[in-house]
């Protein structure tokens, strides 16, 4: 049942939209142009999963930092990452966040403290960590988000990195977007049954709240609290919100027929998509409100046009540069 | 000058960079513990306090990307490990993150880490405090490898490795940590990626690292005694190689013996016997060649480490039978010490 949305949250609603709508359009083209074959690297898309990147986005400062994961384009966007930058990447382009060194799995824009991503699972956790530890040593008030899967709850590393960040109470924001699957692997052959994460994770000492990512509202009145939380001094704080991938593990299509998972569990979570649902709302509010949207939505595909028009013109780094950036060169100072 | 042992030269290049620099912390296992990794870590936290420099966690591996994500920020961190072995916990994030991060990311970041690994041996240090991994870590681009020998080469190189924009792996030999040098004072930086030539010679060139250098320059003095003058070249950094310094010696005296502390497939030495090989194989006198340790664990029993280890006479011996001469005097002239297992009498054990 789609309800109208109460004035005085119209704004913030449009803002929710805008993140949304705008991983979703991105992922769906790169899904889209994907077996054309020019983007030459490994895709892991966000597409179903876009509601807990947008709270995200509503609820941070643009220098706290966030590192994140190999499907890591929603976190890279919401944290403010350049869109042409980021497409450009994964056409292994010059103009590309990593110069065409990275590609989908390694994501930086320095100029918004989208620290990095990482190919490997839980990989990124401990740098997260360092980073909230830099940001204590410097006595500043930024906070370090890092994004995780339920998958890398599994490794050794993950435990070591939340239990450092309790020990020196570090300001450590971890977000853990539960999608049920590590590839093809379902939770039941991976964690014992019964068992939640946020519950284990609040027995090592650290903080926790969860959350339906399917509701956006909460998942942001959530967000926003535990960054304020952690942003306050009190120590680390840890969120898990249950969502569901729609597309395959890696790349561009479906993969339901593989018989990891139904298509009828695939279906109920897309029928609670709180993208289409938030976006029902708006026009049900009122004919002005849905101009809005409109508009927000044209903005959107025209951006996301532009930035594949920018990657696809966007000229190859020259053979030399494989062969470049092995080393830092320059001395540091002192 | 004073004498000073590696261990304080050590503890004099931490204490130097973290003077100088405030962004430099230090921390790692038993770093403010009494008995402060060998001394090598005195006073400096009460000197530099409790922020800076920490005892941590026992989890090598976020720890090691805890370092990664500060030097994001400006942090240079210098991670202590009493043993090597412990940091294999740590290979994701040093493999996988550290040494490819500068790369991986078009240049845009550097990792200015340290870490800092002790390597045992004897006493029973056995198969998992005994290895000597450095052609390893040498085998991963974007990282830099160093050894050091002498106590001065071990503060100013390790002052030179705090200081580098890159992760760098500071091996330090237990059986060097109670050497006696002259360690000049101040901030004194041996740049990394230059070898050095520790003995001159004419007749065969023998290239060595770490405690090895010490048994080399043992077996270079007996072999002088017998008219064979050795060039002993102390590589000191192992990533990058000095090869000039390999390629002008060997062009010059025409043979070559790659010494090594690693197991010997894959190791040090037969990348420098390969390299030597391939670019000087028309002025050699002799086929170049090599003496490792064995592709064997090191064992526990003080029976079973007795003539395991390469010493002096092995490689007398080796250089006298390349120049075609008796060796049947070596291991008489040159006896295993004993007790064999020990570095002298200052080693009581237990690690």
């Amino acid at each position: 049942m789609v309800h109208p949305i109460d004035s005085s949250s119209i704004e913030n609603s449009l803002s929710l939209f805008h993140q949304m709508y705008r991983i979703r359009m991105v992922e769906e083209e790169i899904s889209r142009r994907y077996p054309e074959g020019k983007m030459r690297c490994p895709v892991h898309l966000s597409t179903g999963q876009e509601s807990i990147p947008a709270a995200f986005a509503l609820s941070i400062k643009k220098n706290d930092f966030a590192v994140s994961t190999h499907r890591g384009h929603a976190h890279y966007l919401a944290k403010g990452g350049d869109l042409k930058a980021m497409i450009a990447e994964i056409y292994g382009k010059a103009t590309g966040c990593s110069k065409g060194k990275g590609g989908s799995m390694h994501l930086i824009d320095l100029n918004v403290n989208f620290m990095g991503t990482s190919a490997i699972v839980g990989n990124s956790i401990p740098v997260g960590v360092g980073l909230a530890l830099s940001a204590q040593l410097k006595g500043t008030d930024q906070i370090s988000c890092i994004f995780l899967g339920d998958g890398a709850v599994e490794e050794g590393v993950f435990y070591e990195s939340v239990n450092f960040a309790a020990v020196r109470k570090l300001p450590v924001l971890f977000i853990c977007e539960n999608n049920l699957y590590s590839v093809y692997s379902p939770l039941s052959v991976r964690q014992p049954k019964g068992r939640s994460i946020a519950n284990m994770v609040d027995a090592i000492g650290v903080g926790t709240g969860t959350c339906n990512g399917d509701d956006i509202y909460s998942s942001q009145k959530l967000m926003q609290n535990a960054v304020n939380k952690v942003r306050s001094g009190t120590g680390p704080y840890f969120l898990e919100f249950s969502t569901y991938r729609w597309r395959e593990h890696c790349g561009h299509d479906f993969d339901n027929d593989l018989g990891y998972r139904s298509e009828k569990e695939f279906l109920e979570w897309k029928s609670k998509d709180p993208l289409i649902n938030l976006e029902e709302s708006l026009y049900k509010t009122g004919v002005k409100l849905g101009e809005k949207v409109d508009s927000i939505k044209a903005s959107i595909n025209s951006e996301i046009i532009s930035a594949f028009k920018f990657a696809e013109t966007s000229k190859f780094p020259d053979q030399i540069e494989a062969y470049q950036d092995v080393y830092a060169k320059e001395e540091l100072s002192k | 000058m004073t004498k000073k042992t590696f261990s304080t030269a050590i503890n004099d290049a931490l204490h130097e960079a973290m003077r100088i620099d405030q962004s430099v912390i230090c921390y790692g296992l038993g770093v403010t513990d009494p008995k402060a990794v060998f001394n090598t870590t005195s006073n400096l936290e009460k000197k530099f306090g409790s922020e800076r420099v920490f005892d941590m966690p026992t989890s090598e591996n976020a720890m090691t990307g805890v370092a990664i994500g500060a030097a994001l920020n400006g942090i240079k961190s210098v991670i202590t490990h009493q043993r090597i072995d412990f940091f294999l916990l740590a290979m994701d994030q040093i493999v996988n993150g550290a040494a490819k991060w500068h790369y991986m990311y078009g240049g845009q970041s550097s990792i200015p880490i340290t870490i800092r690994l002790i390597i045992g041996r004897g006493w029973g240090q056995g198969p998992t405090h005994s290895q000597n991994l450095q052609a390893w870590f040498a085998h991963i681009p974007g990282l830099k490898v160093v050894m050091p020998t002498s106590p001065e080469d071990a503060k100013g190189m390790l002052l030179s490795s705090i200081f580098d924009p890159n992760p760098v792996i500071f091996l330090e030999h237990r059986w060097l940590h109670d050497t006696l040098g002259d360690v000049p004072s101040g901030d004194i930086r041996v740049p990394l990626g230059k070898a050095k030539i520790v003995k001159a010679g004419t007749d065969i060139t023998l290239v060595t690292m770490s405690y090895m250098t010490v048994e080399a320059v043992h077996a270079a003095n007996y072999l002088e005694e017998k008219g064979i003058v050795c060039e002993v070249i102390d590589l000191r950094t192992i990533k990058p190689l000095d090869w000039k310094t390999i390629m002008d010696s060997v062009a010059k005296t025409g043979r070559l013996l790659a010494l090594d502390s690693g197991f010997t497939t894959g190791s040090v030495s037969g990348e420098v016997v390969a390299r030597v090989a391939m670019e000087k194989f028309s002025i050699l006198k002799s086929a170049p060649t090599r003496l490792a340790m064995p592709d064997v664990p090191e064992p526990t029993s003080l029976a079973l480490t007795k003539g395991f280890y390469v010493r002096a006479s092995n490689i007398a011996e080796k250089v006298m039978d390349m120049f075609g001469k008796n060796t049947s005097d070596i291991k008489k002239d040159l006896p295993e010490p004993s007790p064999h297992d020990v570095p002298g009498e200052w080693f009581k054990g237990p690690f």
